[in-house]
C-alpha cells in the first residue's frame, strides 16, 4: 500500500471519527433532555463533559509510548461498543437507577476521552508522512468537516427516520468498521492482528444485532403514534405503559390513553381529592384505588388529619416508577414514599372482597371504562364493597369520565351509586388537557357542608368549589340504566357517547 | 383418571427444543418471520373411572370384610346426591353416607382446576328459577344465590353470581354478532320468522293450561296435564316445526342448537312438547337482572357442588361403587366396593337413596312397575318406545351376560330399564390459552356460538373474574354426540383417540379463531358416555318416565334421568324430594 493511500485512510478515520464522537455527544444532550428535560442544561452539561474528557484524553495520549496503532485500533472498538450501545443502555436504565446522571455522564466521559486520545494518535501515526503545518492543517479541516456532517445529519436524517437508538448502533459500526481497516492496512500479520480482527467482525456483527433488532425490543418507534417525544416505554404484565415529554409537559399513557399532563394535573388531582375529603373533619385513614401514579396520594396527604393513606393499584411496575423515579418523583412529591402511605399491588376488585381494614374517604380513581374489564370496577358489585369498608359517616369519590362528551356515562356512574343506597353529589372541572371531566362523590349519609382547604393548592378555592356542582343544560342529568356486572350499561354508554363525539 | 395421556404434543407440532433455539435468535433480532413454528401444547384425555364402572356392571367384587350401620344412604353424588344429603341435614338426618364412584363429587356438574382458572367439564349455569322451582329458589337463598327478597317481591341475586355481560354472541357470517338469535346479514323474512317463532313462544311462557298449570314448567312435573299440549310430545320438533311452517335455515339451526344445549340431540330427535319447554319453561323473575339471566361461575355448576359438599362434609365416601343392593328387614343392605382401600363394605341402612343414572340404578335394583305388561317390553327392548323413524333406543344387554352374585333374594332386574332411557354422548374438552382469543364483530362473551357447527361453541370459564385484566384464559369446548344413534355414538366416542379429538376441536375452532391455535398450551378431553338423558317423542308423557323416579319405600329414587331432561333444577328438585320422602317415611316407622 502506497504511503499516499495509507495517508488517505487516516485522514479519512479523522473524518469518521469526529462525526461519530459529535453524533453520540448529541444523542446524549438529546436524551438527557428527553429524559430529565429542561434542554439547555443538558446539552450544556453534556458537551461541556464531552470537550472536558476529550481533553483529558488528550493528556492520556502521552503516556502511550509504542504500539499507536494498536492502540488506536483497540480505541476505536472501545469507542464502537460503548458510543455505539449508548442511547439503548441510557434508555434501559433510566427507569432502574435512581442516580441517572451517574451512568449518563460516566458514558459521556468515557466516549469523550477515548475521541480525545484518537486524535494525537493519529497526529503521531501522520507525522512522518506529512509536514507539520499540512498535517494540523488536512487534520483539523477533516475534523471540523466531520462536526459539520454530524450536526446536520443528527436533526434531519438520524433523528426521524433513524431514531437514537439506531443511530447510536450505526455509528458505532462505523467506528469498528474503521479500526478493522486501520488493522488490516497498517499491522504486519502476527498472532495479535488475527485476534484482533476477531474481536472487531464479532464487535461488528453485536453491533449490527442491535441496530437490526433495535425496533423490536425497545419499540420506542411509538414516537409516530404519540404527539411528544417517548421518553420512557415498558409493557407491564397489565398495560402499557408511555411516558412522553414535550419541554416541561411530561404525560401518562396507559394503553395509549392519556391519564395526566403534569401541566394541568393539578386541576384534575386537586377536583378529585378536595372536594371530598375537605368536608370530612375527621378523615384519618383513606383508601385510594387505582392512581398508582401517587398524585392523588399528594393531594391527601395535604391534611396533617389524615394518618394513613393505603394505596391498592394493580401495576406494581406503576407504583414502582412512580416510587423511585426522581422526575415522577418530583410531580408526586415523593408521595408514595411518605411513611403514611402504603402500597399494595393488587386487584382492587379482589382486594375489596378480602379487606379487613374500615375508611373515612375512598377514592376510585380508576381508567375509563373503555371495555367489559374495565366495566366491572364501576358496578354495583364494586360499589357495594367499597360501601362495606367505610366507615359512617365516610364518603366515596369516583372519577366518573366527561360528562359534556360522555354524558350519560357519566350519569350512569352517579345513578349506580344511588342505586348502592349511596347519596351523590356530581361535580365537574375543567382541565385543559381532558376536557370537561367529571366525579361523584357519595356518602351513605349527607356530607358536612363546612369546607377546610389544605395550604398550597393552585387551582380550588371555596369559591371555585362551590361552582362544581353546578350543571349547564348541556351536560344535566337525564335518565340512564343502572350498571350492574350483567349489563355493563356504562361500557356501552361510554363507548356510543365517545363514537358518537369523535366522528 | 387418566386413560391415555397427551404425548401427541411433539407429534403435532415438532419438538420444544428447536422452538426454543428459534426463540432466543428472535430474542436477538435475527431470526423474523421465518422460522414460525407452532408451539406444543399438553393434555390428554379424561374421562370416568371406566374400569370401575365396567366392574358394577359386572358384579366382578370382592367379599364384604366390614359392615357398617347407618341411618341413611346416599348412592350417587351428582347434583340429585347431594341435594339429598343437604336435605337430609336440614331435616335433622345426620347419620348417613353419600357413596360416589368417582374421585370427585359432582357427576355431570364436575369441574377442574388449573393455575389459569377453574372450569367446568359439564355443567355450567342454571337460569332464574322461575315460581314452580320452589326448592332450587330455597336452596338459591340458603347458598346466597339469592341475597334479599325486596319490597316488590322480586329476588335480588348475588350480581357477581349472575352472568356478566356481554353473555352470548354467535359467529354468523364471517363475523361476531351479539347474542345467539341469529340476525346479522339475515333477509327480512328470515329474521320475521325467528321472530314468529320467539312471540309464540313468549306467549307460552305465562299460558297456563285447562288444569290451571302452567303449560311449562321447570320441574317438568309441574306443567300442566293438559292433553291437548301433551299431545305435542308424540312427534319431533323437526315434525312441528315443519306443520307450523318454520322452514328457514336460521330458525331451524337455532331451534336445533337449543335442543342440542339443553338435550343433547336435536330437532329431529327430541319431542316437541321438549323442545318449546326449552323455550317456554324459563320465566325466573329478578329485581337485579332480565328473566333470561342464568347464575354462573368459573368452575360452572361445580360451584354447587363445591357449596354442598361442605354441608355433606366427611359423609361423603369417594371411590365407593355400589354393586349391589338387597332388601334386609325394613331396612336394606347395601353392597360398597371401595377401591381407595380396596375392601368390600357393605352398609345396612334403614332407607337409601339411589342417585345414580337410570342404567346404573336398574342393576341395582329393579325398577317396581306393576303397570307394565310382558308384551310392553317386548316392544320397549326393540326400541319400540320411540315412535318412526328416531333412532337412539338402545337395546338392553342380555340378562345372561350378568350374574349377579346375589340373586337368591333379589330379583332379576326388569329388562325393559336394563338400557335405560336414550341418552346420547358428549365430549368435553378445556382448552387452557396464553391469550384471549380474539375476533371481528362483537366482544369476547361468556358463551361463544359457531353457526352450522357441529359443536356447540365454547364458554369462557374467566369471564366472570373481576380483575381488569385478565390475559390467560380457559375455554371449555362442547360437543353433543348425536350425529348418529346413541349406542353408535357412544361405541364411536370411546374408540377415538386423543389426537383425534384435538384435530377435531381445532379444526372446529380454528374456522373463527385462526390464531387459537399458536396460543394453546394445554387442552384436555373428555368424553361423557351417558352424556344426559334426552326427551326422545313419547318418552316424557309415557309411563315409563314415571316409573324411573318411583319410590318403593325404603328405596327412594332421586337422579334427574326421571325427569327425562338433565337439568340442575330437575336434578335438585328430586333430590330434596327424595330426602323429604324419606324423612317422612322413617318417622312414619318411629
Ligand atoms: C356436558 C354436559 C353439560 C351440561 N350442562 C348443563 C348445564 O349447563 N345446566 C344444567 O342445568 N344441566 C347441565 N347438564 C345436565 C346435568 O346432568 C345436570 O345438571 C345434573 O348435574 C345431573 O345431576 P344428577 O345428580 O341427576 O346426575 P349425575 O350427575 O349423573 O350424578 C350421578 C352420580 O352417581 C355416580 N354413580 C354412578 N354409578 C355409581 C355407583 N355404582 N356407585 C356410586 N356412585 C355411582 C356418578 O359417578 C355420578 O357422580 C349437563 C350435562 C352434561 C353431560
Amino acid at each position: 500500500m502506497t504511503d499516499r493511500t495509507i495517508q488517505y485512510l487516516l485522514l479519512a478515520s479523522v473524518f469518521v471519527i469526529a462525526t461519530c464522537g459529535l453524533i453520540y455527544e448529541l444523542i446524549a444532550g438529546t436524551l438527557a433532555s428527553y429524559l430529565l428535560g429542561d434542554s439547555v442544561t443538558q446539552f450544556s452539561t453534556v458537551i461541556g463533559t464531552y470537550l472536558f474528557a476529550m481533553g483529558v484524553g488528550s493528556w492520556l495520549s502521552k503516556f502511550v509510548t509504542r504500539h499507536e496503532t494498536r492502540v488506536f485500533v483497540h480505541a476505536q472498538f472501545l469507542i464502537g461498543l460503548f458510543g455505539g450501545a449508548s442511547a439503548a443502555l441510557l434508555f434501559v436504565l433510566f427507569p432502574h437507577v435512581a442516580a441517572f446522571r451517574v451512568p449518563l455522564y460516566g458514558l459521556v466521559g468515557l466516549i469523550g476521552a477515548l475521541v480525545g486520545l484518537e486524535i494525537p494518535l493519529l497526529l503521531r501515526m501522520l507525522k512522518d508522512r506529512l509536514e507539520f503545518k499540512d498535517l494540523v492543517a488536512r487534520v483539523f479541516t477533516f475534523d471540523y468537516i466531520g462536526a459539520l456532517l454530524a450536526s446536520l445529519l443528527f436533526p434531519l436524517v438520524l433523528v426521524p427516520y433513524l431514531g437514537l437508538v439506531r443511530s447510536g448502533f450505526f455509528f458505532g459500526m462505523l467506528n469498528v468498521a474503521v479500526g478493522v481497516v486501520t488493522l488490516e492496512c497498517l499491522v504486519a500479520d502476527s498472532p495479535w492482528k488475527r485476534m484482533t480482527r476477531v474481536l472487531g467482525v464479532g464487535l461488528f456483527a453485536a453491533l449490527l444485532c442491535g441496530f437490526a433488532g433495535a425496533e423490536r425490543w425497545t419499540e420506542w418507534s411509538e414516537h409516530s403514534s404519540y404527539p411528544d417525544p417517548v421518553i420512557y416505554a415498558r409493557s407491564t404484565p397489565y398495560q402499557r405503559l408511555v411516558l412522553t415529554r414535550s419541554g416541561s409537559d411530561v404525560r401518562l399513557h396507559l394503553n395509549g390513553n392519556l391519564q395526566f399532563s403534569s401541566r394541568d394535573e393539578y386541576r384534575y388531582h386537586e377536583a378529585l381529592v378536595h372536594p371530598g375529603l375537605s368536608r370530612l373533619e375527621n378523615a384519618r385513614r383513606v383508601l385510594v384505588l387505582g392512581g398508582g401514579d401517587g398524585l392523588a396520594v399528594r393531594e391527601v396527604l395535604r391534611y396533617a388529619k389524615v394518618e394513613q393513606v393505603t394505596l391498592v393499584d394493580l401495576d406494581g411496575d406503576l407504583t414502582q416508577l412512580f416510587t423511585q423515579q426522581p422526575l415522577l418523583k418530583r410531580l408526586n412529591n415523593g408521595a408514595l414514599t411518605d411513611p403514611r402511605v402504603h402500597v399494595i399491588n393488587a386487584d382492587a376488585f379482589t382486594w375489596l372482597g378480602s379487606a379487613e381494614g374500615r375508611y373515612d374517604f375512598v377514592i376510585a380513581d380508576f381508567p375509563d371504562p373503555s371495555n367489559f374489564s374495565l366495566g366491572k370496577l364501576y358496578t354495583t358489585t364494586l360499589y357495594e364493597r367499597v360501601g362495606r369498608v367505610l366507615e359512617p359517616g365516610g364518603a366515596l369519590v369516583v372519577q366518573s369520565t366527561s360528562p359534556y362528551v360522555a354524558r350519560r356515562a357519566f350519569w350512569c356512574v352517579d345513578a349506580t351509586l344511588r342505586a348502592c343506597g349511596f347519596r351523590t353529589e356530581p361535580y365537574h372541572v375543567y382541565v385543559p388537557s381532558f376536557g370537561e371531566w367529571g366525579f361523584v362523590l357519595a356518602g351513605r349519609d349527607l356530607l358536612a357542608t363546612e369546607v377546610k382547604l389544605p395550604e398550597g393548592l393552585r387551582f380550588l378555592d371555596e369559591r371555585t368549589l362551590e361552582r362544581l356542582f353546578d350543571f349547564p343544560a348541556d351536560m344535566a342529568a337525564l335518565p340512564v340504566e343502572v350498571n350492574r356486572l350483567n349489563n355493563q350499561a356504562l361500557v356501552r354508554y361510554f363507548e356510543e357517547d365517545w363514537s358518537r363525539y369523535v366522528h | 383418571m387418566f386413560t391415555e395421556q397427551g404425548t401427541v404434543a411433539g407429534k403435532m407440532s415438532g419438538g420444544t427444543s428447536r422452538r426454543r433455539f428459534l426463540g432466543s435468535l428472535t430474542g436477538l433480532g435475527l431470526v423474523g418471520a421465518c422460522g414460525r413454528r407452532l408451539p406444543a401444547f399438553t393434555g390428554g384425555l379424561i374421562g370416568a373411572d371406566a374400569e370401575l364402572g365396567h366392574r358394577v356392571r359386572d358384579r366382578k367384587f370382592g367379599a364384604t370384610t366390614k359392615v357398617v350401620r347407618t341411618r341413611a344412604v346416599v348412592v350417587g353424588a351428582g347434583i340429585s346426591g347431594l341435594s339429598a344429603a343437604y336435605r337430609l341435614t336440614r331435616r335433622g338426618v345426620k347419620d348417613f353416607v353419600v357413596l360416589e364412584l368417582e374421585r370427585d363429587a359432582g357427576g355431570n356438574s364436575r369441574s377442574g382446576a388449573n393455575q389459569v382458572s377453574a372450569y367446568p367439564w359439564g355443567a355450567h349455569y342454571v337460569p332464574l328459577p322461575s315460581a314452580s322451582a320452589v326448592e332450587v329458589t330455597e336452596l338459591f337463598g340458603d347458598l346466597g344465590v339469592i341475597e334479599r327478597i325486596d319490597e316488590r317481591g322480586h329476588a335480588v341475586y348475588r350480581e357477581e353470581f349472575l352472568c356478566h355481560d356481554p353473555m352470548e354472541r354467535l359467529f354468523l357470517h364471517g363475523r361476531w354478532q351479539e347474542g345467539i338469535v341469529p340476525h346479522h346479514g339475515l333477509s327480512a323474512a328470515e329474521r320475521g320468522e325467528i321472530g314468529r317463532f320467539l312471540d309464540f313462544t313468549e306467549g307460552l311462557k305465562t299460558a297456563n293450561g285447562s288444569d290451571g298449570l302452567p303449560l311449562f314448567a321447570i320441574p317438568v312435573d309441574r306443567s300442566s296435564r293438559d292433553a291437548e299440549w301433551r299431545r305435542l310430545d308424540g312427534l319431533t320438533m323437526a315434525a312441528w316445526m315443519d306443520g307450523e311452517g318454520y322452514r328457514g335455515p336460521a330458525i331451524r339451526w337455532y331451534v336445533n342448537y337449543c335442543c342440542r344445549d339443553d338435550f343433547g340431540a336435536g330437532i329431529d330427535r327430541v319431542s316437541a312438547w321438549a323442545g318449546l319447554h326449552y323455550f317456554a319453561a324459563r320465566s325466573g323473575v329478578a329485581a337485579n337482572a332480565p328473566s333470561h339471566a342464568v347464575v354462573t361461575w368459573p368452575e360452572g355448576n361445580g360451584w354447587f357442588v363445591g357449596r354442598l359438599r361442605d354441608v355433606v362434609g366427611n359423609r361423603l365416601r369417594t371411590r365407593c361403587a355400589v354393586w349391589n343392593v338387597e332388601r334386609e328387614g325394613s331396612g336394606v343392605r347395601v353392597d360398597v366396593w371401595d377401591a381407595a382401600s380396596e375392601t368390600g363394605i357393605t352398609y345396612v341402612a334403614d332407607a337409601m337413596i339411589l342417585a345414580v343414572p337410570a342404567h346404573v340404578a336398574a342393576r341395582l335394583v329393579p325398577v317396581p312397575n306393576p303397570f307394565m305388561s310382558r308384551s310392553n317390553e317386548t316392544d320397549f327392548a326393540q326400541g319400540g318406545h320411540e315412535p318412526g323413524r328416531i333412532p337412539g333406543g338402545e337395546t338392553p344387554p342380555s340378562t345372561a351376560g350378568g350374574t349377579p352374585a346375589a340373586t337368591e333374594t333379589a330379583p332379576l332386574p326388569h329388562p325393559r330399564f336394563m338400557g335405560g332411557p336414550v341418552s346420547f354422548p358428549w365430549m368435553v374438552a378445556n382448552l387452557t390459552l396464553d391469550r384471549l382469543p380474539v375476533g371481528r364483530g362483537a366482544a369476547l362473551a361468556w358463551d361463544n356460538v359457531i353457526y352450522d357447527s357441529p359443536s356447540l361453541g365454547y364458554v369462557v370459564a374467566t369471564h366472570q373474574r373481576l380483575d381488569p385484566y385478565p390475559k390467560e384464559t380457559v375455554l371449555t369446548y362442547y360437543r353433543p354426540l348425536d350425529d348418529t344413534d346413541a349406542v353408535t355414538a357412544r361405541m364411536t366416542a370411546f374408540r377415538r383417540s386423543y389426537s383425534d379429538w384435538c384435530d377435531m376441536i381445532l379444526s372446529d375452532l380454528s374456522s373463527v379463531h385462526p390464531e387459537l391455535r399458536s396460543s394453546l398450551r394445554h387442552l384436555d378431553v373428555m368424553v361423557w358416555g351417558h352424556g344426559m338423558v334426552t326427551p326422545v317423542p313419547g318418552f316424557l308423557w309415557g309411563s315409563e318416565r314415571g316409573a324411573l323416579g318411583r319410590a318403593d319405600a325404603p328405596v327412594y329414587r332421586a337422579h334427574s334421568d326421571a325427569s327425562g331432561m338433565s337439568l340442575f333444577e330437575e336434578a335438585c328438585t328430586r333430590g330434596i324430594q327424595a330426602a323429604d320422602a324419606l324423612t317422612v317415611g322413617l318417622e312414619g316407622r318411629a
